[in-house]
């Protein structure tokens, strides 16, 4: 007899909720009311960085949505962000009007300098906002659909859905980096001005989206943590653990692997749109397979299937990141990513958040069959006696065969 | 029209002339003033028009120093004295050569002056060098006069190509001269019909894209029997040409498909055995291009005269060192990952960052130079194909490189195990297969094929530490569509993407054909979820 509200809200989730909240309201405050001689000031530039933080701990709870909780790991994830980007992008080249270059109302510049005579149809309607939210979701989760039912109807799972995933986004960057594609080609589309009539500049601008996107983030996370908790999750985690019993048992699996597949694309949109106004650029670098699998790692570090992991691996990840690119360490950012990839996987196969909640079960455990051989008949809660992923090192005998698709 | 007879009739004093004169010319004095002695007094006058008039008099003259004046004159190096109406040539040491003897000039004249030039006698000028070369010794050089002639169609040297043709030994040059000037006089309005239908035959014997192109566009003004054999000939040219274009195309997938065999070859054997996806193995393919950098480094400095071993060289230790390579990652990462093949991924492509980078430190982020042996170099053609022999001895390595991992697979104690591995590991084990050793000689094995992979590649791409980047999706993709615990799936993987990806080309473009491919291979695993040639029966469950 328990409200969903509650068991959506478990310790974990409330303590991460509240720390987000505090952070939403902190960091404007800090910005706007801090005088900038302040050592508390937070600087502009740092909120847009926190912002562009806080649209990867979108994306990766979007991935650890599937990848934790239903086991498909996507290596193309990227490729749904960036489509989001793509949409808001779009919206805000329209908004550019004839302050761009070759001050063409209709045509972004691109399109004049390619001697494109009209808009093409699919630019048609970006100019109103509503639209452009509209294609914001409907992009990402048009392709995540189109695809998912292809790929989880013929039961394509494991590494060959990661591989597909994979050509997926690389398809799609070689696509956009075509001129005659009409999202700008090379360079993308930048040089935004405003957005809803705010200057894209502003620092109050700048505040607002970040507000926005962390909004967005802790939303993101209630729906995730609802749906985790619900029936329909526990069918997810039945399916990440053992595919063909829950097929068995009279599951129809692929349509609960689309439902969540479609929904973390159309999460992973959402951060790509909030991400591109916050950046001020969206080109086709951002379908790179390389950007999704780096994604992928921020939930390996953070843990996965826990959620509140893959949010905090995109930002420690993330601040790892600026700190080693932006100085004398740059060469050696990608040996600390790649060291990240091996000893994570090697060493912290839970992640910081899932080894941390590991440990805490083992000691709850521990100190509630302590109190039933001192004679108390306390029942253990049955929750804590499930484990949260599965075993780190299967013994050798217990090794699956590459195929790990179950038979017709 | 006076032009076209102007040139006959020179022609024909100018045989005369190039035995009986010309060769003189080069060691006396002449006694009389020749046409070439004529045409050169024209640059006396400082005049723009009188130098055309040299100019094409010098072209068609046949003097054997003709070919240096004009290029004297191109470069600025020809010089005349107005007072002696005399012309002179400097070499390119600045030594003054009399242009009527081909002598060193005794005196400098005091008001010695450069020829000038415009830009349309520039085009003269390269006109008529490309006339003069038709003449040359040499016969590559004369080749290529008449393949540019065949595309300028310049009606100035006609003269100099009927005798050219007169003078032809060689079959092949002969041919070319002729196609030539069947294309120059195509192009001429004044041509008789007779000539011109002679020369339709002609093309259409060449049967090119060339050769089309050319009947294609001929003048307006061209009579109506003309036009009507030009189609002919061309309707008969285009459908000769498709076959040579579809021969074409498939060699290019034979040799696009071949490099993707051997990129994917490595990756297939360690997925099937043991069930890894190796996203570093783009890495060992970039190794072995390294080692094979590193050998013709060695060679270079220590034994040039080895350069022509440096692949033969590089082979064996490109194999043994990505091998090792392999092998190590094997025991130091990938043995912990057995069953989570989704984090055996990621951290392969730990691996691939971390190796990327390491190459990178050590040998900059740029291209590096790795020469071809003299053996690979060059190209020969078959009818309209061009084979280039790097890419046909990549094929035919290609081939070897399969044929020996058959072999190996099939006659060998270490094949044996490893299909049985494939095949059933629980079963294999208790029948007392070392399956971990197996395992690690496997991943060695497809690393170091990986290796000798990236020495062929080396060949033909750059050698970057990107390298293998750019092949490791099309490898999953062959591998993905082939199927796994078969050789031969992967061979017909990589030979009908590569030839598939060919035949889109024309049509799409290249990235479009590879986005064509990427959709088809998305759709095609929807059929056959397992590839083309999947394992069948109980095996196949884990």
């Amino acid at each position: 007899m328990t409200f969903p509200i509650i068991r959506t809200l478990d310790r974990g989730a409330s303590i991460f909720l509240v720390l987000l909240a505090a952070f939403t309201i902190a960091v404007p405050v800090l910005n706007l009311l801090v005088p900038a001689t302040s050592s508390l000031h937070v600087s502009t530039y740092l909120i847009a960085l926190f912002g562009k933080y806080v649209c990867y701990a979108l994306l990766a709870l979007s991935i650890d949505l599937i990848w934790g909780y239903a086991g498909i790991l996507s290596l193309g994830h990227g490729a749904f962000f960036a489509l989001g980007g793509y949409a808001m992008g779009m919206y805000l080249m329209r908004q550019i009007g004839t302050r761009g270059v070759y001050a063409d109302p209709i045509r972004p510049d691109f399109m004049v300098f390619l001697n494109w005579p009209e808009l093409p149809v699919y630019w048609w309607g970006f100019q109103s906002f509503p639209y452009a939210m509209v294609m914001v979701f409907l992009a990402p989760g048009l392709l995540a659909f189109v695809f998912g039912w292809f790929a989880f109807r013929s039961r394509v799972t494991g590494v060959y859905l990661s591989i597909i995933t994979q050509a997926l986004t690389f398809a799609l960057m070689l696509g956009f980096f075509r001129n005659n594609f009409g999202f700008g080609g090379n360079n993308g589309l930048t040089d935004f001005k405003d957005i809803l009539g705010f200057n894209i500049q502003a620092t109050g601008t700048r505040n607002a989206l970040f507000v926005i996107s962390c909004i967005a983030l802790g939303l993101g996370f209630l729906i995730c943590r609802f749906i985790v908790t619900s029936k329909f999750g526990k069918v997810l985690i039945a399916i990440r653990d053992a595919e063909s019993r829950t097929r068995f048992l009279g599951y129809r699996v692929e349509s609960y692997k689309l439902f969540v597949f479609t929904l973390s694309a159309c999460m992973a949109g959402v951060a790509g749109a909030l991400y591109v106004p916050q950046v001020g650029i969206i080109n086709p670098g951002e379908f790179a397979p390389a950007n999704s699998i780096e994604a992928v790692i921020w939930v390996a570090v953070g843990g996965r299937g826990t959620l509140t992991g893959a949010v905090l691996g995109a930002l420690v990840v993330n601040y790892g990141k600026t700190y080693f690119t932006t100085g004398m360490l740059a060469p050696y950012w990608l040996f600390v990513l790649g060291g990240m990839f091996v000893l994570v996987t090697l060493f912290l196969p839970r992640g910081i958040i899932g080894t941390l909640q590991h440990g805490l079960q083992a000691r709850k455990l521990r100190s509630a069959a302590a109190a039933a051989e001192a004679g108390a008949d306390l029942e253990p809660d049955p929750a804590l006696l499930t484990p949260a992923i599965a075993p780190a090192r299967p013994t050798p005998a217990s090794r699956p065969a590459p195929a790990t698709r179950p038979a017709e | 029209m006076m032009s076209h007879l102007y040139g006959r009739a020179v022609s024909f004093t100018c045989v005369a002339f190039v035995f009986a004169v010309g060769l003189l010319v080069a060691v006396a004095t002449p006694v009389f003033a020749g046409p070439y002695e004529d045409a050169l007094t024209g640059f006396t006058t400082d005049s723009f028009g009188d130098t055309d008039t040299a100019i094409s008099g010098i072209a068609a003259s046949g003097n054997p120093l003709a070919a240096t004046v004009v290029e004297a004159l191109r470069d600025g190096r020809l010089m005349f004295s107005a007072g002696g109406k005399t012309v002179f040539f400097k070499d390119k040491t600045e030594k003054l050569f009399d242009a009527a003897t081909g002598q060193p000039a005794a005196v400098t004249p005091p008001d010695l002056a450069p020829v000038r030039l415009n830009n349309r006698l520039r085009r003269s000028v390269d006109a008529a060098i490309g006339g003069l070369t038709l003449l040359s010794p040499n016969s590559a050089i004369r080749l290529g006069a008449a393949q540019s002639v065949f595309r300028s169609r310049d009606a100035t040297v006609l003269s100099v190509l009927d005798q050219a043709i007169a003078a032809e030994k060689e079959a092949r040059i002969k041919r070319a001269l002729t196609q030539a000037r069947a294309a120059v006089i195509l192009n001429q309005e004044d041509a008789k019909e007779a000539d011109k239908i002679d020369a339709v035959a002609a093309i259409r014997e060449r049967g090119d894209q060339d050769a089309l192109q050319l009947l294609g566009s001929l003048p307006a003004s061209s009579s109506a029997t003309v036009k009507k054999a030009a189609s002919d000939a061309i309707a008969s040219m285009q459908s000769q040409l498709a076959i040579w274009t579809a021969l074409q195309n498939t060699w290019y997938g034979l040799s696009l498909g071949s490099v993707l065999l051997l990129a994917a070859i490595g990756l297939a054997i360690t997925f099937g055995v043991m069930g890894v996806i190796n996203m570093a193995h783009g890495e060992m393919v970039m190794l072995g291009a390294y080692v094979t950098f590193i050998v013709q480094d060695l060679i270079r400095t220590h034994n040039p005269a080895l350069f022509d071993y440096s692949l033969a060289m590089a082979i064996p230790l490109a194999f043994f060192i990505t091998g090792a390579v392999g092998v190590g990652i094997e025991r130091s990462v990938i043995r912990y990952l057995y069953g989570r093949p989704l984090e055996t991924l990621l951290a392969t492509w730990g691996i691939s960052l971390i190796l990327q980078q390491a190459i990178r430190t050590a040998f900059g982020p740029t291209n590096r130079e790795v020469g071809s042996p003299s053996w690979m170099s060059g190209a020969f053609e078959v009818g309209q194909l061009t084979i280039t022999y790097n890419r046909m001895w990549i094929i035919v390595f290609t081939f070897l490189v399969f044929i020996a991992l058959l072999g190996l697979l099939r006659f060998t104690r270490m094949g044996l195990e490893m299909r049985a591995v494939t095949q059933n590991r629980q079963m294999a084990a208790a029948m007392g297969i070392k399956t971990a050793r197996v395992d690690a000689l496997t991943f060695g094995l497809g690393s170091g094929i990986a290796g000798i992979a990236g020495v062929a590649l080396s060949q033909i791409d750059n050698v970057s530490p990107n390298l293998g980047q750019s092949y490791i999706i099309d490898s999953f993709m062959v591998v993905v569509f082939g199927g796994v615990g078969n050789l031969w799936g992967t061979l017909v993987g990589a030979l009908s993407l590569g030839i598939a990806n060919k035949f889109l080309e024309p049509f799409a473009g290249a990235v479009l054909a590879k986005i064509a491919i990427l959709v088809i291979i998305i759709l095609f695993i929807q059929k056959r979820p397992r590839g083309l040639f999947a394992l069948k029966g109980r095996s196949v469950e884990a």
